[in-house]
């Protein structure tokens, strides 16, 4: 679990989270949505401590990260996962490397047992003949599923996942979905997933949290979603027909319940 | 201001490239990549420029001595002098810094534009050692780069010299041996390394601490070698100073 309280960072002038404060189940797959610019990948930033943050505090199952010395600070980071939006594969390695990587840099295991774990993972995302290829010759749909196989070669605690979908078809997109949502549960991960899509967030959220410039506007199940009336959340979820409509059978259907 | 923010920004990262080293295991690998890529890869171009300029420098010298009481030997010590103080150390150098500097910025870069530096970091890994330390333990063999230089160089004026009739290669290597200061060699050499440091440090921070996209990649390889070529310049002055007055 990862609890979030009273999180703020600035740039400069530039407010950008003015007091964040939420909680990441374990075994679930939470979602962070907002438009542009509303805060959402500095906010995965300062859960990856990756940007520090002026006020507030972020732990991990109890342990507050900035207070952790650097030995626990590492040991913590062994235990996180990240799938980042472009991939982010080492371009000079290939795909079995890639996903051995971690595991070279964070255990003692024999270049047999590195092999094996690489081959369950691949085998997982469904790669197990991509073993030799280079980042530059898979798909961009491999290439996400190779950063889940990486992000989670090392059994990670916390999975995070910034766009997973961005840039891939909508039949890739649920398959990357699934695949997400199977691992979170199968390895009671907490996973935190930052999206646009609002596919993502019918089908695998089961915890959302809306923020709007800065602030945590909302947050809630994905059936949650269909019932609210924020304004704000409204006007960003439904604001395709397609979805509108999906809103409307939803209600129609839970009415008549 | 934002020289002297670049200025602190650049120790700061040379101090990190000490902190937190990345396990052996890994680190060989990395170290034996670069060496690969930025000695031996470079061995090829040094060469044919040392070995062309070296004859560049016998013709000149040679058609700049008119005078009949100069002894022709001379133009075997000129060449020795400038090859071996100059053009090796600092003059290659200064190719290397187009042809190494800009490859380090660039891929560099380019991992922090795709994300691969903040990988890094978020498995906890010191991404300034794991990348710009390497480079540095590679190019301390950039000295064997320079030896082949200036052996090249020589030789280069030696073939100059005899294909274009100015002397014998007898007067030639005569001029070459002529009070000869092995000093001279140990200031080349101390030069080549501090050299190598900047050459593996200056394009490593432009290529780390770079902001955007494709276009400020080469932005930034552009201004790691003007920066990477000036700290070379000031240092071979500083140097010289210290060295041989």
């Amino acid at each position: 679990m990862i609890e979030v309280k009273d999180l703020h960072k600035s740039f400069g002038e530039n407010h950008i989270l003015k007091g964040v404060t939420t909680t990441f189940e374990a075994g679930k797959t939470n979602l962070i949505i907002g438009q542009s610019g509303s805060g959402k990948t500095v906010f995965l930033k300062c859960l990856l401590g990756l940007f520090n943050y002026e006020q507030g505090s972020i732990a991990y199952d109890g342990k507050v990260f900035a207070k952790l010395s650097e030995a626990e600070k590492r040991e913590m980071r062994a235990k996180i996962g990240m799938v980042f939006q472009g991939s982010a594969l080492f371009d000079s390695m290939t795909i079995a490397e890639n996903v051995m990587f971690p595991l070279r840099m964070f255990t003692n295991q024999s270049k047999s047992e590195m092999q094996d774990r690489v081959d369950f993972v691949l085998n997982r995302v469904n790669l197990s003949d991509a073993h030799n290829k280079m980042p530059s010759e898979a798909s961009g749909g491999m290439q996400k599923r190779v950063a889940i196989a990486r992000a989670i070669v090392n059994n990670p605690k916390y999975l995070f996942c910034d766009e997973p979908n961005s840039g891939l078809d909508p039949r890739t997109s649920i398959v990357i979905d699934n695949l997400i949502k199977e691992i979170t549960e199968e390895y009671n991960i907490t996973t935190v997933i930052n999206s646009h899509d609002m596919n993502s967030v019918m089908e695998i959220g089961e915890k959302i949290v809306f923020l709007q410039l800065g602030l945590k506007e909302w947050e809630g199940t994905r059936h949650d979603i269909f019932k609210t009336e924020n304004e704000a959340v409204t006007n960003f979820v439904y604001s395709s027909n397609l979805f509108k409509k999906v809103r409307r059978v939803y209600l129609e259907n839970d009415a008549s319940k | 201001m934002r020289y002297l923010h670049n200025f602190g920004a650049y120790f700061l990262m040379v101090i990190e490239m000490f902190r937190k080293p990345t396990k052996w295991s890994v680190m060989k690998k990395l170290i034996l990549k670069d060496i690969d890529d930025l000695v031996i890869g470079s061995i090829g171009i040094v060469s044919f420029i040392a070995f062309f300029v070296g004859g560049v420098i016998t013709i000149q010298t040679a058609l700049n001595i008119d005078n009949p009481l100069i002894p022709k030997s001379l133009v075997g010590f000129a060449t020795r002098q400038s090859i071996v103080l100059e053009f090796a150390p600092t003059f290659i150098s200064i190719i290397m810094a187009g042809k190494v500097g800009s490859y380090i910025t660039s891929t560099i870069g380019t991992m922090r534009v795709t994300e691969q530096i903040d990988a890094l970091e978020v498995m906890g890994i010191n991404s300034i050692n794991y990348l710009v330390f390497p480079k540095m333990i590679a190019l301390t063999l950039y000295p064997f780069v320079i030896s082949i230089a200036m052996f090249l160089g020589i030789f280069g004026g030696l073939t100059a010299c005899v294909l274009g009739g100015y002397a014998t290669s007898e007067d030639f290597i005569t001029g070459v041996q002529l009070d000869f200061i092995p000093f001279h060699i140990i200031y080349a050499f101390l030069k080549t390394f501090v050299f190598a440091f900047i050459l593996a440090t200056v394009p490593s921070f432009y290529g780390y601490y770079m902001k955007g996209g494709a276009l400020e990649v080469g932005q930034a390889s552009t201004t790691s070698f003007v920066w990477t070529s000036v700290a070379i310049i000031l240092l071979n002055y500083i140097l010289t100073q210290l060295l041989l007055s």
